[in-house]
């Protein structure tokens, strides 16, 4: 019997998840977990939602977030003890990220009442799959320089532009777009964040094919979508702050350090699953014995208990105003030069088993093909490093051509704010055509939200 | 405790005094830490019923906080090889033998740690002074190396191998046969010395805890004396970083603040996910050790692994962002590098522990 008024305490709440756990919930091979968070599989979503709607109508579902909005209201600890609770069985891990850890908390953050209660009991009932909208073929680190329009049309917004790099947004029923709602003010602050239905007229996703042959990400094309303006979060111009905040739930949520997962330490599973890939290259090459290989390793499991604890250190230290927000992009560059550092001992640990003939080798090589997704998805390392450096250091903010200047002047000759040096160099990339959109493929620097998840599971 | 022990730092242990010792042959002096005892830095890993200090019930993390002062400061004495006596004494000692803290906690009494021994492991494989049996106790015969602070000491936790097995014993200074000699060394204030023991004749009172059985015990020395060094190091990487942040700020190049190139906040950025890391991972070995997890021993592996490394990365770094005065000797920063260096080295390099956290990864045989 749950209590209704007071904080269930962590044991009693541990008791009541194994119980129900232990009975509704089957044992799972890694084989299986892997099926389940396979968002292109039609059985394997329709299993996550079918698992959200059990946890939910047994009081499982959104264990730290409010009960107003249909979570359980409980800490971290709870969290924990759920986690422990239910590893190694089957549990709709689709949902983690970015539903629960990134949307559904910078909903809380920004949206109305009325946003929050229709959207977010959906989300913990496993009916709202969510994502993000936000870099374009144009904007990838520069985020803020967004082009997809929104205009007011009577009470609705009409959508044009593109997004890309959006995780599953083939499989998402909602997402959060960054659109220009005015060009006519710095580019900054003429943003606005809504939420957007992703399957409606006017809206066609395309799947990308990425180098390891996964078709994770997406990009979209609106043309005339229409949008209610009460789909609008926070003000209108507010939505860099929106995006901001957002961003900062997406570090902590790829670095292991976020409250609203559907587990507390999904974070850090990449981190394990990478030392398990290079075990099983040692074990296949006979190495286990070989000073060198022992080596490599040793550096990979002090990574990944290092990461382990940065996790636990960030959390708390932002938690406890020790460090600002921003921090999160500590965990975040952390965690992707980790990754990079296990993909390149992993290469080196496979040696000739890289190229052919060998399982274990393989799926190494594969990963070692797309090793730097982990320094791109979820903005890149040089965007960390300047954010570290600037909001976390408070170290001189970088030079920007388009400061202050309204965004439709961007780029114009008379527009203010820009360095004579650089007028040169400007016009003959404006000549190349450096900007146009068919570049974007190079220019997309950076990947969306649910690369991290990609990078997380052991697809890579 | 900190606040004590900072501002005991702050006026009698400025870096000026650090390099005014650089010939003293015991790098501190006695009456010195006596009051540096005073304030619990002999203590904190002593109960309080055999005349310990309890602050938090948590007296190996509050002790990692009075190390993070100490490499501010990069201040002398033999705080790690006391505590790592005090501890096993209180823990394994005889009732003969815990008699001996008060006057270690009180700072009377200075114990040094003798296990390392040159060419082998930093570890109880790595022991092969002999420790022969006879009627009346043990004949030690052998030589350590890198005993820290033990010019200084007046008792010898001595490592060695019996028949039985690993076994360990106290040896006064004064014992016949047992010789102490300097080793110059890379630290300023942090001496090491050789201790020979040749012929040494110890009763069987001296032996601590059961005679054979003690790889646990020197297990867990190690674990602390890793964990107090690790504290220690990330006390001085935080003072080098802000110092360098600072001096980033300062100086003007080109006509604007270092500080502004992106070339080098890019290395503050790495640098600061350095530092947090480090403390990280190191409190998280601190912890692990306090609560005598299960794992504890990887964990402290896994913060040596990362933070001996990333802590010379890191004062390297700042040199080099300092200039030309980042490597003079009348600019602080070699202070701090020595220490890191020192620490990088003793009680096990990050490659013994990457070979130990391999085993406990599974890896091998």
């Amino acid at each position: 019997v749950r209590r209704v008024t007071g904080l269930e305490d962590v044991e009693s709440f541990r008791r009541r998840a194994r119980d129900w756990i232990s009975g509704n919930l089957r044992e799972v091979s890694p084989e299986e977990a892997e099926w389940l968070s396979d968002v292109q599989d039609d059985g394997a979503v329709a299993r996550n939602r079918e698992l959200m709607a059990a946890l939910f109508a047994v009081g499982l579902s959104g264990i730290c977030f409010p009960r107003e909005f249909g979570g359980q209201g409980l800490g971290r600890q709870h969290l924990q003890a759920f986690t422990e609770e239910a590893a190694g069985h089957e549990l709709p891990f689709m949902f983690h990220l970015p539903t629960l850890t990134i949307l559904a908390p910078t909903l809380l953050d920004f949206g109305t009442e009325e946003q929050k209660h229709a959207h977010i009991p959906a989300m913990l009932r496993g009916e709202e799959l969510w994502v993000q909208f936000l870099s374009e073929p144009g904007s990838g680190s520069d985020l803020a320089s967004a082009r997809t329009r929104a205009t007011t049309d009577g009470h609705d917004y009409v959508l044009d532009g593109s997004k890309i790099w959006s995780s599953a947004a083939n499989r998402a029923d909602y997402a959060m777009c960054l659109c220009r709602t005015d060009g006519d003010v710095p580019k900054h602050a003429g943003l606005s964040v809504l939420i957007v239905k992703v399957h409606q007229p006017g809206v066609v996703v395309q799947q990308i094919r990425q180098v390891n042959g996964a078709r994770e990400f997406c990009q979209e094309f609106f043309d005339n979508v229409r949008v209610p303006t009460s789909n609008l979060i926070g003000a209108v111009g507010q939505g860099w702050a929106v995006t901001t905040r957002l961003l900062e739930h997406e570090k902590l949520a790829v670095g292991g350090g976020s409250m609203f997962g559907l587990l507390a330490d999904r974070g850090g599973r990449s981190a394990r699953d990478d030392s398990d890939l290079l075990l099983r290259v040692v074990q296949e090459n006979g190495r286990g014995d070989d000073p060198v290989a022992r080596q490599m390793i040793g550096e990979s499991a002090a990574l990944a208990r290092t990461q382990r604890a940065l996790i636990d250190h960030i959390g708390q230290s932002i938690a406890a105003g020790r460090l600002s927000p921003s921090a999160a992009s500590l965990l975040k560059l952390f965690s992707a030069t980790a990754a990079i550092r296990r993909s390149e001992l992993g290469a080196a640990l496979g040696g000739p088993a890289m190229v052919a003939g060998s399982s274990a080798g393989h799926e190494m090589a594969v990963h070692f093909l797309v090793r730097q997704a982990a320094g791109l998805a979820g903005g890149s390392n040089e965007i960390q490093r300047n954010i570290i450096a600037e909001r976390v250091l408070g170290m001189p903010r970088e030079w920007a051509a388009d400061r202050g200047v309204p965004f439709n002047r961007i780029g114009s000759q008379d527009a203010p704010g820009r360095l004579p040096a650089l007028e040169p160099l400007v016009t003959a990339r404006r000549a190349a055509g450096y900007c146009s959109s068919s570049h974007w493929l190079n220019r997309g620097a950076r990947f969306s939200l649910n690369a991290a998840r990609e990078s997380a599971a052991s697809g890579w | 405790v900190v606040e004590t022990t900072r501002r005991f730092l702050q006026t009698e242990n400025p870096l000026s005094s650090v390099r005014a010792r650089e010939d003293d042959p015991a790098g501190f002096d006695r009456a010195w830490w006596r009051r540096a005892a005073a304030l619990g830095w002999s203590s904190l890993l002593v109960p309080e019923e055999l005349g310990g200090v309890q602050v938090s019930g948590q007296g190996l993390v509050d002790l990692t906080l009075v190390m993070r002062e100490l490499g501010r400061f990069v201040a002398p004495g033999p705080t790690i090889g006391v505590n790592v006596v005090a501890d096993l004494l209180s823990r394994s000692g005889s009732a003969g033998q815990q008699r001996l803290l008060a006057a270690i906690t009180d700072g009377e009494s200075v114990p040094a740690w003798a296990c390392y021994e040159h060419g082998s492991p930093w570890s109880a494989a790595g022991v092969r002074l002999a420790a022969e049996p006879t009627a009346a106790g043990y004949l030690l015969t052998g030589a350590k190396s890198l005993v820290e602070s033990g010019q200084a000491a007046d008792l010898f936790l001595v490592t060695a191998r019996s028949p039985d097995g690993l076994i360990q014993l106290l040896v006064p200074a004064m014992a016949p046969g047992l010789t102490v000699e300097n080793q110059s060394g890379l630290d300023l204030v942090r001496r090491y010395a050789t201790v020979r023991l040749d012929n040494v004749e110890v009763p069987a009172s001296a032996v601590v805890g059961q005679p054979g059985s003690a790889d646990d015990l020197v297990r867990h020395q190690l674990e602390i004396a890793v964990v107090l060094q690790l504290a220690e190091t990330v006390g001085i990487m935080e003072t080098v970083f802000e110092m360098t942040r600072a001096y980033l700020s300062d100086r003007m190049s080109f006509g604007r603040p270092l500080s502004s190139y992106q070339a080098l906040k890019h290395r503050m950025a790495d640098m600061k996910m350095w530092l947090e890391a480090s403390a990280a991972i190191s409190a998280a070995s601190a912890h692990a050790v306090q609560e005598e997890a299960p794992g504890a021993g990887a964990e402290v592996s896994a913060a040596k692994a990362y933070v001996a490394e990333r802590a010379t990365d890191l004062i390297q770094d700042c040199v080099q962002l300092h200039g030309g005065i980042g490597v003079t000797w009348e600019h602080d920063l070699h202070l701090y590098l020595r220490r890191a260096t020192v620490n990088r080295f003793t009680y096990g390099t990050p490659e013994e522990h990457r070979d130990q956290l391999a085993t406990a990864s599974g890896c091998g045989a």
